[in-house]
């Protein structure tokens, strides 16, 4: 059932923990850890947010700050569904998924799972 | 299937849909707006843990299921062109156009890239300034934000070279196209928890008192839709009509007014096709005046895409929750994952997709019901 949640990256936002607070000169970014995964992320729209606090992130912008143990909580949950490897899975992984799937309209190979 | 009981959550879950079954006096249509939802519903067999008359209907909320075949056409097209660097979010590679996919092109030498997010695709111009980056913005009103922050950090750097093929939709009007087409059976909706985490839930109590039906802002979680579903049944049973929080650990509200300002600078409202369903009148946003130098359809303007959709094909009667997936003549036959026929079997997201991959065939019940 690997590959259920692939195609979500547009819907959901995970939660992750802010480690550091910087900014480009522009906007101001974080490192955010999504349960030991480290991604850069926008958090101009949760100026509230501070080194420590959880935050929902979406396609690389932190969207609400969420308490510690919601947020654990839903990272586990996640975890367990596949979610957070699929929704932080480098360029070359997400290639390299997209090549051994066939030509085929499905995009997460879903497809894979025959009719039971 | 990895059902519910199985998680550690097994014993609220059942206590949640006791209730469920103990506020429950007639049958209900309830719809999830949100694919996400949709996913984890059938997943965790939620729908299975209902009272026989409590029925989830799956809505328009999957972002590559509702996005034009046309526009595909466009982004095949200009991924396709030299000196184009095409980025977009993993989901949409395996997307077929009329003619191919994304991963296509890029296996025929096009310059195709995946980025977490429309900012990799920013910094990206910024490294190639011979080159024009385009990233495809599509989805609802929860991605909207990262891609108004693209656009007006790529301003702010002067960034010539950089443009969105965009195409977002808005949930509001969708619901109200749920609601007013003939036959609606709808009785209350599920919101988009994330959805309503950028946009909160302002927007929706004129809905609410227009259509008289319930409107619960529900999570992905499955105690999140148990729960938005309890909510709903028993607002149905007392015969209220209230819009209700049920996601208040995300969303407030408000929701994200720095988010909203954001959006209210860099896009407008506009018409938007849907499809499978067709046009609904200012169901989505188009870059802002201030911000339409970025526009990849303006900059590259492809003309001459004919697309045709197949006329087998139910995803639009899906798509309003006229009909599930099951009752499409097409279904499983014509029309599978490998060989879909519309939208809603293409993206994971959609509905006749999650019901094909869960093995949720019709039931000699529904079919009776829907014979009758």
């Amino acid at each position: 059932m690997r590959g259920a949640y692939n195609c979500i990256v547009m819907c959901l936002a995970i939660p992750g923990r802010v480690e550091e607070i910087t900014t480009d000169g522009i906007i101001r970014v974080g490192r955010v850890n999504f349960g030991g995964v480290v991604k850069r992320v926008c958090l101009d729209y949760v100026p509230e947010v501070e080194v420590g606090d959880y935050t929902l992130v979406h396609v690389g912008f932190a969207l609400s700050k969420i308490d510690a143990e919601t947020a654990e909580q839903t990272l586990e949950d996640f975890r367990a569904l596949g979610v957070l490897e699929e929704e932080l899975a480098s360029e070359e992984e997400q290639l390299a998924r997209a090549a051994e799937r066939p030509q085929s309209n499905c995009p997460d190979g879903s497809c894979e799972i025959e009719r039971s | 299937m990895k059902y519910l009981t199985e998680f550690r959550d097994g014993e609220i879950a059942q206590r949640l849909a006791r209730e469920i079954r103990a506020v429950t006096t007639r049958p209900w249509k309830i719809m999830e707006v949100c694919g996400g939802q949709t996913h984890s519903i059938i997943r965790n067999g939620i729908d299975q843990m209902l009272p026989a008359g409590v029925e989830m209907v799956h809505g328009p909320g999957c972002p590559v299921c509702v996005t034009p075949l046309e526009l595909i056409d466009k982004a095949l097209a200009i991924a396709a062109q030299p000196g184009v660097i095409f980025c977009s979010f993993g989901d949409m590679l395996r997307v077929p156009g009329t003619e191919g996919d994304l991963f296509q092109v890029k296996g025929r030498g096009g310059d195709v890239r995946v980025v977490y997010s429309p900012l990799d695709a920013v910094e990206l111009a910024a490294k190639n300034p011979d080159k024009q980056v385009v990233f495809f913005g599509v989805g609802f009103e929860t991605t909207a934000p990262a891609n108004a922050m693209s656009v007006h950090v790529a301003k702010r750097r002067g960034l010539k070279n950089f443009s969105l093929l965009v195409s977002h939709v808005l949930v509001p009007p969708a619901i109200e196209a749920i609601l007013q087409a003939p036959g609606n059976q709808v009785q209350a909706f599920l919101l988009a928890g994330h959805v309503c985490s950028v946009m909160g839930y302002w927007e929706y109590p004129p809905l609410a008192e227009k259509y008289g039906i319930p409107l619960v802002v529900t999570g992905f979680e499955p105690l999140d839709l148990l729960d938005g579903i309890r909510r709903a049944v028993v607002q149905l049973e007392a015969g209220r009509h209230e819009v209700e929080n049920a996601y208040a650990r995300v969303v407030s509200y408000e929701g994200n007014r720095g988010a909203q300002k954001q959006l209210g600078e860099v896009f407008e409202v506009t018409d938007r096709a849907w499809r499978g369903i067709g046009v609904i009148p200012k169901s989505g946003w188009r870059l802002s005046a201030g911000y339409r130098e970025f526009d990849a359809e303006e900059r590259f303007r492809i003309a001459g895409i004919r697309t045709q959709e197949s006329p087998l094909c139910h995803a639009g009667d899906v798509l309003r929750g006229a009909i599930k997936p099951a009752e499409c003549p097409a279904f499983g036959k014509e029309c599978t994952p490998r060989h879909p026929l519309g939208a809603t079997m293409v993206s994971s997201e959609g509905a006749c997709a999650a019901y094909y991959n869960y093995g949720r065939f019709i039931s000699a019940e529904e079919l009776a019901r829907a014979a009758s």
